[in-house]
């Protein structure tokens, strides 16, 4: 934990300051954790729009006649395949299969890629990028700092794209961007890279583009999303978002003794990848991940439902079921009350055994065992 | 929106208020629920439940976070706010009023700072 007095500051900070935000220290950063209530602003991105700043993302330019051979070496998918302008979500291990991150990979253009990866490894990223660069005619640019990172996440982020004065689609559709793709854009003539992309599980935009440039985007955000219900939302709302929506977070659901396939991920490991010549390609954790890919997993990870009141949280054991000497079948990772549900959700680690769905468990939470059900992830899937 | 503190309430380093009726009221601070952010749970003591100063006494659950209830006092709760637990938001948007907690018949008190002393534990 860095002190909070050397956090960085978020090219928006003195928009959050105007508007009156509660602001958290979060992986070195300063940044909003709400404005006004988590609720109101979980329940905009549901029905209308939320406006994120995560400029505390870390962004890292890989380019160079090598850059996609050296995304296949460096990380356990097959970006050499991505098409231009495409997405992906993907995972960087360590020799031992272990997850470092979890990253979305951009292709800006045939050698140039965009890396998003979480604020708290960015630096740890960067480094084993480094490591790993060796034979590869490649460079590795940190570009977090002069970038800023903007989300516009709810069924109505499409319509408060298109009203947003001085965003232009550049010959663009923005209608037509499929989920997980990108295109270029411009704002106030400026170029601003838009990703179909989010953490909420709502349709929605990011917005990459040059710090300085980063309070008019969002003002002009704001300005324009006001008729359609868009509130600014903080990083509390972002975490109930996700959680519904199933998807994992480093450092609960994911960590260095994880594996792609402990977490149900295992398909962002491409074991296919091949050379030009049909040889499969070297990756760094790849003789790892193939045993872990054919062994039976010690654990899964499963969505409870809460049948009380009381939600677990991370770290709560999950037990085989509420009597007193129950045994411990597994670990909470991620636990809160569902805005939009109305009852508890947790996602947590289980043995296989009582891993099906409807199996009934229990979680310590705070020495009184409560009742849970385990569930199919997703919690929430929004209507389409 | 942190609500103004009032003046005339004793205040508890763990976030507590406490008036000066027979029985006297219980809640938690504004500071407090405003860390919290939106409350949608409350666990309280049982009417007729003996509690001890400074000892938990019940949880108080956020979207975000839980935190425990310490009683300022010691003595005999005699009424629990059923209408913030069937609606705790009000302990977010009235916390000195429609959302205390307890009122407890007081056979002696813990620790208590005054308005003043609170509020000078929580500037820095």
């Amino acid at each position: 934990m860095k002190d909070e007095t050397v956090d960085v500051e978020s090219p928006l900070h003195a928009e959050h300051v105007a508007l009156g935000a509660a602001l958290t220290s979060f992986a070195g950063w300063q940044m909003p954790l709400r404005y006004t209530s988590d609720i109101a602003e979980h329940t905009a991105v549901r029905t209308a729009a939320g406006l994120f700043d995560l400029s505390h993302m870390g962004e890292i330019g890989v380019t160079g006649p090598d850059a996609g051979r050296f995304l296949d070496y460096a990380l356990v998918g097959n970006l050499s395949t991505l098409k231009l302008l495409g997405a992906r979500y993907t995972m960087i291990c360590a020799e031992d299969g272990g997850v470092v991150d979890d990253l979305i990979v951009y292709r800006d253009t045939e050698d140039t890629f965009l890396v998003v990866a979480n604020a708290s490894n960015h630096d740890t990223v960067l480094a084993a990028f480094a490591e790993r660069t060796a034979g590869f005619d490649v460079t590795v640019e940190d570009l977090s700092p002069q970038t800023a990172l903007i989300a516009v996440q709810g069924p109505r982020a499409l319509e408060i794209l298109r009203a947003t004065e001085g965003l232009a689609e550049a010959g663009h559709d923005a209608e037509t961007l499929k989920y997980y793709a990108a295109m270029p854009m411009t704002f106030q003539g400026e170029p601003v890279l838009v990703a179909r992309t989010g953490y909420t599980g709502e349709d929605g935009f990011e917005f990459f583009l040059d710090a300085p440039l980063a309070p008019a985007l969002w003002q002009a955000f704001l300005a324009a999303g006001e008729p359609s219900g868009l509130v600014p939302a903080g990083l509390s709302a972002r975490d109930s978002l996700r959680l519904e929506a199933g998807m994992p977070l480093y450092g609960n659901e994911l960590d260095r003794t994880t594996t792609p396939h402990d977490a149900g991920l295992g398909r962002v490991v491409k074991l296919d990848k091949v050379d030009a010549d049909g040889n499969p390609l070297p990756f760094v954790g790849r003789a790892a991940l193939e045993a872990r890919g054919q062994s039976e997993p010690a654990r899964v990870l499963v969505g409870l439902e809460g049948l009380g009141r009381r939600a677990a949280r991370h770290g709560y054991p999950v037990k085989h079921s509420t009597a007193a000497d129950a045994p411990t079948v597994g670990t909470v990772t991620s636990g809160a009350p569902s805005p939009t549900l109305g009852h508890p959700v947790a996602m947590a680690y289980v043995t296989p055994e009582v891993s099906a769905p409807g199996t009934e468990l229990a979680v310590d939470v705070r020495g009184r065992f409560e009742p849970v059900r385990v569930v199919a992830l997703p919690f929430y899937r929004r209507p389409r | 929106m942190t609500a103004e503190l009032p003046t005339h309430l004793h205040y508890t380093v763990e976030h507590e208020w406490l008036d000066d009726g027979a029985p006297a009221t219980v809640g938690i601070t504004g500071i407090a629920a405003d860390a919290l952010g939106d409350i949608v749970y409350l666990e309280l003591p049982a009417v007729g439940e003996e509690i001890t100063a400074g000892a938990v006494v019940g949880e108080i659950e956020s979207t975000k976070s839980v935190s425990e209830l310490y009683s300022p006092v010691s003595g005999t709760v005699v009424e629990v706010n059923q209408a913030a637990v069937d609606d705790p938001s009000v302990v977010n948007s009235d916390p000195y009023g429609q959302g205390w907690l307890l009122k407890v018949e007081v056979t002696s008190t813990g620790p208590l700072l005054t308005s003043e002393e609170y509020t000078a534990q929580n500037a820095g």
